[in-house]
């Protein structure tokens, strides 16, 4: 609370019951207003544009991740049935070259595949079935001569397509190979062979393990039973079924977003090779793709908070700067109204008071003349000269006439000086005019009222009303901080050449600490219970230092306050 | 030597000029301005004791058409009414101002004055 207490704004204490008039606005609810407002059209725009601009990014982020691995895809594909079109196109131009007669001569053929294998590489054996399914030639590392294939599922595929790719297996030999076979017609018998070669799954694999993959990125080659051809990383091994669903048929590339079984998002790229078994497959983890996405997220997280922050601390401030203003504002205005409005009820109890003094002064002239005039009888005359009763009668009603007027001629010279501007002065004078109005009070409050004003004080240029005002209202402040029977003291000192010091002490309560330094703020009141406006010290602060003094105040709690005002002996020149 | 008053209150002017006759003043008054300025052009007045406020003709415009007839006439104001305006009036005029009521002795007091 003492942090909010140093940082609370002016207006925050204010509430709308302050007093008729007095403020205009609810200040809390207009700040409260204001940074709503600013908040909604400034941080709108800011998250609709982060928003937007985040699903740009992912939108473009995706197309690229789908592009790239349908460019993977088809890369390898083109890859790989480049690879089995090459041996299948080496096996033709042997088969147009050599014709099937020289192939069947094992040493030529033993040749051949010595210079298949350094020219193109991955050929393991290489041999010639003719049609009723024996082998009649056989070059490589197995006794295969004389082994039937008749009953075989690919050699009536060869027979009857003319070409035949088989996928990987182990066979017999216990190792992953797969098999390219040729169908050869005998242009002197006729009579069909089938020129088959046996290729190592090495170079196979080789191409793609190269693929440049992301971290969780995985390519491999299926069969269409799902059967994988090459080891995967993450899919399982080498002739194993595929963890993943095999996908329908196409020839053209397609990239596919599915969840697998783990729930993980993948991102599968595949393609059927035409003309194979096979099915280049390639996987990425949705997720590692989209990693880029994380970390654009996390920075436009971080700029939107930092901005939200910044922008909400701007609008606060600037909410509470303006709402301070427009306060200061009001307070200034709601004092110039009141002392306007001080200065006019001041005029016009003065102008009262004038036409009331002199509707009675005339009577009074009459009474007194009257009565002046029967003295005069009874004197001059010598007639009743000595009845003393008679003469002590009308020497009183005399004396109260002169009472009367005494009084009146002080209301009218208080009330005179209200518009008048700079005259000379004599305090001692002006703490007795001041004095004498609240005398009675004084009197019935058996307060006493002492003055120290040295005789030879010199006089002063000043406003007469506004310093009466002055006094008025500090002798007025210690009356009411008094209990009866307290003691007001009015001192006056030169204090250097070209100043004198007044003060008014009293015994009362005293001004705690804490109020001390607001008690000459407008509006600042511990009377507010009682009807004090909070205006009489602000009021009588601004017109000391109108006339170019200056004023301070020391006070203990329960001991008593001194106000002392330094005045001019020249008042400031008017602007 | 005769004084002239003139006051709209005919009960305090005639009691003031009885109450001056005892003290050996010869003393004319009247209660309006006109009648004033007539009684100035037959006799000779030393002093005018003028109240400031009269209907029809008030005490500042009597004592400068008196003034100007009679150069050598001294005034004396008497005012019921206090204001700084007429003050500072009856001062350049001559500061013979006196607020009612008004001691006799210090009328006379003034009286002497204007006439020394």
């Amino acid at each position: 609370m003492s942090i909010f207490n140093k940082i609370r704004p002016q207006f925050w204490e204010t509430g709308s019951n302050v007093g008729p008039g007095k403020s205009l606005f609810n200040y809390r609810r207009i700040w409260r207003i204001a940074i709503a407002v600013l908040a909604v059209v400034a941080l709108v725009p800011l998250c609709v544009m982060a928003v937007i601009d985040y699903n740009v990014t992912r939108n473009s982020l995706e197309s690229e991740s789908l592009l790239r691995t349908a460019r993977t895809t088809s890369n390898t594909r083109r890859t790989v049935a480049f690879f089995l079109q090459e041996r299948q196109q080496a096996l033709d131009f042997l088969a147009m070259h050599q014709g099937l007669e020289a192939l069947r001569d094992c040493e030529n053929l033993g040749r051949v595949l010595d210079s298949l294998k350094s020219s193109f590489g991955g050929f393991v054996d290489i041999g010639i079935i003719n049609d009723q399914g024996l082998q009649i030639a056989y070059i490589g590392p197995y006794d295969l001569i004389g082994r039937n294939y008749r009953d075989q599922e690919w050699f009536s595929n060869t027979m009857g397509q003319g070409d035949y790719i088989s996928g990987v297996f182990l066979g017999f030999r216990d190792e992953p190979h797969l098999v390219i076979a040729r169908k050869i017609v005998d242009e002197k018998s006729g009579k069909s062979f089938i020129l088959r070669a046996t290729l190592d799954t090495e170079q196979f694999n080789s191409i793609l393990w190269s693929l440049d993959l992301p971290k969780g990125g995985d390519a491999f080659i299926v069969d269409r039973e799902g059967v994988l051809q090459t080891p995967s990383r993450l899919h399982g091994s080498l002739l194993t079924q595929v963890s993943l669903a095999v996908p329908g048929y196409s020839e053209k590339t397609s990239v596919e977003q599915i969840v697998d079984k783990d729930g993980t998002d993948l991102t599968v790229g595949y393609v059927y090779i035409r003309g194979t078994p096979f099915i280049v497959m390639v996987v990425k983890k949705t997720r590692e793709l989209m990693s880029l996405l994380q970390t654009i997220r996390m920075e436009l997280m971080w700029l939107m908070a930092v901005s939200i922050a910044i922008i909400l601390l701007v609008i606060v401030w600037v909410a509470t700067y303006m709402v301070n203003k427009i306060y200061i504002a009001d307070q200034t205005r709601a004092q110039a109204l009141h002392r306007m409005e001080h200065t006019n009820r001041m005029a016009s109890i003065g102008r009262l008071a004038a036409g009331v003094a002199h509707e009675i002064n005339n009577p009074l002239a009459i009474i007194n003349e009257k009565a002046g005039l029967i003295n005069d009888l009874f004197e001059f005359k010598e007639e009743y000269v000595h009845d003393e009763r008679l003469l002590n009668n009308i020497k009183s009603i005399i004396d109260s006439v002169q009472r009367c007027g005494k009084i009146t001629k002080r209301l009218l010279s208080f009330a005179r000086h209200i518009d008048i501007d700079m005259d000379a002065i004599k305090f001692k004078e002006l703490a007795e005019e001041v004095i004498d109005f609240l005398r009675k009070e004084a009197e019935y409050r058996s307060i006493s009222i002492t003055m120290d004003i040295p005789e030879n004080l010199p006089e002063f240029i000043s406003d007469r009303g506004k310093l009466q005002q002055i006094f008025l209202n500090l002798v007025n402040n210690a009356f009411q901080a008094m209990n009866d029977g307290g003691n007001l003291a009015i001192s006056a000192t030169p204090s250097d050449k070209d100043s004198l010091v007044f003060t008014v002490r009293d015994d009362g309560c005293g001004i705690p600490a804490e109020d001390k330094k607001r008690i000459f703020d407008p509006f600042f009141s511990t009377k507010k219970r009682t009807g004090g406006t909070g205006l009489g010290l602000s009021i009588t602060y601004g017109l000391v230092q109108e006339l170019g003094g200056s004023m301070s105040v020391e006070s203990e709690v329960g001991v008593g306050t001194e106000f002392i005002i330094t005045m001019p002996l020249k008042a400031p020149e008017k602007a | 030597m005769k004084i002239l008053l003139v006051d709209d209150e005919v009960e305090l002017v005639s009691a003031m000029a009885e109450r001056l006759s005892f003290r050996s003043v010869d003393a004319d008054w009247t209660d309006n301005g006109e009648t004033a300025l007539k009684m100035a052009a037959e006799t000779d007045y030393a002093v005018a004791v003028l109240d400031m406020k009269m209907p029809k003709m008030g005490g500042l415009e009597l004592q400068e058409s008196l003034a100007a007839e009679h150069p050598d006439m001294k005034f004396i104001f008497l005012s019921g009414h206090g204001s700084e305006s007429d003050f500072k009036a009856g001062c350049a005029a001559g500061c013979n101002y006196l607020i009612k009521p008004v001691q006799i002795e210090s009328l006379m007091d003034k009286i002497q004055e204007a006439l020394a």
